[in-house]
């Protein structure tokens, strides 16, 4: 009894710390999860790249070898090649959807009657399932029915096959991505210019800022968070670029449409596939080059939250 | 895509009433996993599971029956965990990677049992990995070239069985207008295809075995041989343009219409040509033509199998449910033009009238004395088939990028089967 009467004085632990502790017990949940599902499989991926394994039986471990098989694809213009340099095309193309975007939503920033449903219309290619653009871009490109032969018959030219001739299958699938990507960047910039500060617009006109002017010194600076944003997702929409190829091509005529991300699932998990090893290695690298993006927004947001 | 029907017991024994009781009374639970996603066969194989389980009053049976492509990859997980006793598979260098993982079920004393050993026994080889046999087959089709007869009779052209014929045949059909051979390379394997025939006829079937288990290198003479005969067709524009676009269903429409005079396909493409309007008198069917006298004719016939999963939990049902689906009566009634119309594996069964079946059937059992392949993506290696296949597909395109596209081949072998 004396005991338990003497116990109040004293502050528990949890007590005296709980001003540092509480942050970190709100965070666990989050924390944890995200070093189950995000933090731990990056690493086991980096590990699994240095063994060759089927996905069923014992896996073996062969050191570097599947990154020395990765350099001699690159050496030999193979497979590997191929995706690396249509990443790149994916990754340069892509980021066209920004200035289509901003350019449709400068369009549409205005108020006439019904511009809700033009909106709306434009914005409807990003609401419906990459799979059915594929299929829709597919029956475009079709080079016996296709629209876009009848179109280039108009003009006398043509037939062309765009998703079976390797020169040109990669631009065709990205124009295919580009159509729900300008929609997402629209309506980025869409919500970016309701925050546009009408003062500021006002003060650039009486100084005689008008177009071009008015556009690149007044508006273009307040959309800055905006532009982040569409550039980011941007970016990371052309490094994933999966699901049209698979729609549209399977990596095909002859993989000459591969990107990395499509070429890691036809080695470890396609009908074909099943070299986990080696797909985990092509991993590692897509995650290398994610790694340099992810690190620069990164860094320009620290940069950004320090200057406020 | 998963669907699932039970069939309780308690239900059917009623139903069956007055059936012979069975000796061995067989109980518990058996589930079967399927791949045969497409309504006929689904049908077809959900009504030969119920005379099974009538037969077998104390059995609980339960059925699944997945999309056929998602079972290719999710074979790999059902067969580690939550294993049914039963499921459908291919044959031959398919089925490696689950025997090498001892995945499937050694099934050798089923194949040592009279009822099997003597009636299964053309097929014993396409089961066989180490001397053992892993499971049984169900069905196979003939290969062969499906054409448009009604073309050829206004061309005055004849079935061709040598390479000249052949080549003077598809001369008069590009002169016409017409392609020759309508094709979809999409998805490889329909590229595979024209790849075994043209190296079973040019090399003969031991050759193309030991191409498929990596023995010869791409850059053999002989292999280069293949290529050139398979260029003079594509040279003479034989094959419909744009079939890197199309899968097989698609290229189906150019046959149809009438602007293409031939398809080398499976059976599997009478189905879909008939429902498309051609009838029986303006479709036909031949067997690839010889082009190397000095090789026997070879074929392939893709079968398809049954396997037990090594931690299936009611082997012994699983057992008598093999012995069930081989029986010479059960072979007859799967295999007939109403069910899936193909041909059976049991010698004692009978062979659908249906023109198309006989003339396969005649052909595999007395015209092909070389030997029965399966088909490329399933004797050779995975990995090789599907580089190779991206290779032939290349070829239809680019027959003059051949050097390059065979040491690109030739890299894959030394790589693929070195371990």
């Amino acid at each position: 009894m004396t005991i338990a009467a003497d116990a109040p004085e004293q502050e528990s632990w949890f007590h005296r710390n709980q001003q540092r502790i509480a942050p970190w017990l709100f965070l666990a949940p989050g924390l944890l999860f995200f070093m189950v599902y995000v933090i731990i499989p990056v690493f086991q991926s980096f590990n699994l790249s240095l063994y060759e394994w089927d996905g069923l039986g014992a896996a073996e471990y062969v050191g570097a070898r599947n990154y020395e098989d990765l350099y001699w694809e690159w050496v030999d213009r193979d497979a590997f090649y191929i995706s690396l340099k249509n990443n790149l095309i994916w990754l340069i193309l892509y980021l066209a959807a920004i200035p289509a975007g901003l350019f449709i939503a400068l369009f549409l920033n205005q108020t006439v009657w019904g511009i809700r449903l033009y909106k709306s219309l434009f914005f409807f290619p990003f609401v419906i399932s990459q799979v059915v653009v594929g299929l829709v871009f597919t029956w475009f490109y079709d080079p016996t029915f296709g629209l876009l032969n009848e179109l280039l018959g108009l003009f006398g030219l043509g037939p062309l096959n765009v998703l079976g001739d390797e020169r040109f299958v990669t631009y065709g699938i990205i124009f295919a991505g580009l159509w729900p990507q300008t929609a997402y960047c629209m309506i980025l910039y869409l919500t970016g210019l309701n925050a546009v500060d009408p003062e500021q617009i006002e003060a650039g006109r009486l100084d005689g800022a008008k177009g071009a002017r008015m556009l690149w010194h007044i508006i273009l600076p307040q959309l800055r968070p905006a532009t982040f944003i569409a550039f980011v997702v941007t970016i990371i929409g052309a490094l994933r670029s999966f699901d049209l190829i698979s729609i549209m091509t399977q990596g095909g005529p002859f993989g000459s449409s591969r990107v990395l991300a499509y070429y890691m699932f036809e080695v470890a998990l396609s009908e074909y596939g099943f070299r986990m090893g080696y797909g985990a290695a092509i991993a590692v690298i897509l995650f290398l080059i994610m790694l340099c993006f992810i690190a620069y927004f990164l860094w320009s947001m620290y940069r950004e939250e320090r200057g406020h | 895509m998963h669907s699932m029907f039970k069939r309780t017991a308690a239900a059917l024994a009623a139903s069956v009433a007055f059936a012979a009781p069975v000796a061995a009374e067989l109980t518990g639970e058996l589930r079967i996993f399927l791949d045969t996603s497409n309504p006929a066969p689904r049908a077809t194989m959900e009504a030969m599971i119920e005379r099974f389980a009538a037969e077998h009053p104390g059995l609980e049976i339960e059925t699944t029956v997945i999309d056929r492509e998602a079972y290719k990859t999710q074979i790999r997980n059902f067969l580690t965990a939550d294993t049914p006793d039963v499921a459908t598979w291919y044959a031959a260098n398919r089925m490696k990677p689950y025997v090498e993982a001892g995945l499937f079920e050694d099934v050798s004393d089923l194949w040592a049992e009279p009822e099997i050993a003597d009636n299964l026994a053309s097929t014993k080889g396409a089961m066989t990995i180490d001397g053992k046999q892993w499971g049984v087959p169900y069905t196979y089709y003939q290969w062969g070239v499906y054409y448009r007869k009604d073309i050829f009779d206004e061309l005055g052209l004849s079935e061709p069985t040598t390479w000249e014929e052949e080549l003077a045949n598809c001369q008069k059909i590009v002169e016409s207008g017409r392609a020759c051979y309508t094709i979809g390379t999409k998805f490889l394997w329909t590229a595979g295809g024209w790849f075994d025939y043209l190296n079973m006829r040019t090399n003969g079937y031991d050759f193309h075995n030991q191409l498929a288990n990596g023995e010869i290198s791409w850059e053999d003479d002989r292999v280069k041989q293949t290529f050139a005969n398979w260029k003079q067709l594509i040279d003479m524009g034989a094959f419909i343009d744009n079939h890197q676009t199309y899968s097989w269903q698609e290229a189906l429409p150019f046959m149809v219409n009438g602007e293409a005079a031939a398809y080398l396909m499976g059976n599997f493409a009478v189905a879909p040509l008939r429902e498309a309007g051609l009838t029986d008198d303006q479709l036909d069917f031949y067997q690839f033509v010889a082009i190397n006298p000095d090789v026997e004719l070879a074929e392939d016939a893709p079968t398809d199998t049954f396997h037990i999963p090594a931690n299936a939990s009611n082997k012994e049902a699983a057992r008598e449910f093999l012995r069930f689906v081989v029986s010479a009566d059960e072979q007859t009634e799967i295999n007939n033009g109403a069910n899936l119309g193909q041909l059976p594996v049991n010698a004692q069964s009978s062979v659908d009238d249906d023109k198309f079946l006989q003339q396969g059937f005649t052909m595999l059992s007395s015209n092909s004395p070389g030997g029965v392949a399966q088909f490329w993506d399933r004797d050779a290696p995975a990995e090789m088939a599907k580089v190779s296949m991206e290779g032939f597909q290349e070829f239809m395109v680019k027959p003059d990028n051949v050097d390059r596209i065979l040491a690109k081949l030739e890299r894959a072998r030394e790589r693929i089967y070195e371990n």
